[in-house]
């Protein structure tokens, strides 16, 4: 089985109001310091056998469409072989 | 010749039915569509309603885009079919990639509900046609993520070509850039508008009947061309 982990985060250039409202908690709740928040989300896939070949392809591609939105987010992906 | 408009549900829709009452108050004929099949019924145009489709989940509208009955829209769109996307539906068209740029989470994080006045802008488009240029009107808005975003050369490509078909006034509600609240595609058949002026199409639900002329203008536009 392989894992694959996929981050996806707004662009830098993209207001995070979350992310924002989160910095003003952590400093409420005592944390002094905080420079920035951002927030985003985490995808972990399990898939049968190892991904290549038009899978691993295929995988990118819907990372790219469908999991993140181009226009306003970045996306990472990473395959962890083996998890099990 | 009565148009057909066909209004689609998705799981989660929730202004489907006040779309299509709003199309028949325009005087159009309003056709369900299902959002799992791809037969778009012979309608001469399309309305994407608001509501919450398939949960919001990962983000609004980017589950709907892949639904059967949006691949039959967005090749109808392209071949000029008009499509007017209300607030999720707005979301739609630009997970869709039929409109540029992406909605996103109100810069205040609270949901706005209330009574929204707008400018209309643009009334080149299929959708906006019996408005005039400058009028401003009063509509509901209701959202959670409808701050509208893009780069600045797809906001400056879109107020260059006359594309912003509507503007917040007065307080921005949701921190969309240069308070845009509707834009076009090049050809003008799809609009896509966070407010909903399909709950304001007559007096004694709306607080105006400021919204009815978004569907008259696409009927008459319809009737003009046939």
């Amino acid at each position: 089985m392989a894992r694959v982990v996929v981050d996806v985060m707004l662009k830098p250039e993209i207001l995070d109001p979350q992310g924002r409202a989160v910095q003003g908690a952590l400093g409420r709740l005592g944390l002094t310091g905080v420079q920035d928040v951002r927030q985003g989300k985490q995808f972990i896939i399990d898939i049968e056998g190892t991904l290549e070949g038009d899978r691993y392809d295929l995988m990118h591609k819907l990372a790219e469409e469908l999991l993140s939105n181009p226009v306003i987010e970045n996306y990472t992906m990473r395959v962890v072989e083996d998890a099990s | 010749m009565i148009p057909r408009v066909g209004v689609v549900t998705f799981p989660g829709s929730l202004d489907d039915r006040d779309a299509a009452r709003a199309v028949r108050i325009a005087g159009g004929e309003a056709v369900a569509l299902w959002h799992g099949d791809d037969d778009l019924m012979k309608v001469d145009a399309v309305v994407l309603p608001g509501g919450f489709s398939y949960g919001d989940y990962l983000r609004c509208g980017a589950i709907a885009r892949f639904a059967p009955v949006m691949h039959s829209i967005v090749d109808a769109a392209k071949g000029g079919l008009p499509v007017l996307g209300i607030c999720n539906g707005f979301q739609i068209l630009c997970e869709s990639h039929l409109l540029p740029g992406a909605l996103t989470r109100n810069d205040s994080l609270h949901f706005i509900c209330r009574d929204q006045e707008l400018r209309i802008e643009d009334t080149s488009s299929m959708w906006t046609a019996d408005f005039e240029a400058g009028q401003e009107i009063l509509i509901p808005l209701k959202n959670g993520e409808g701050g509208y975003v893009a780069d600045e050369a797809t906001l400056d490509m879109l107020e260059g070509e006359g594309r912003v078909i509507a503007r917040y006034l007065g307080l921005n509600p949701n921190g969309s850039r240069r308070d845009i609240a509707g834009i076009r595609n090049e050809l003008g058949n799809v609009v896509g508008l966070m407010p909903h002026p399909e709950h304001a199409v007559e007096d004694l639900t709306g607080p105006t009947t400021d919204g009815l002329p978004f569907f008259t203008s696409v009927l008459n536009s319809l009737v003009g061309a046939s």
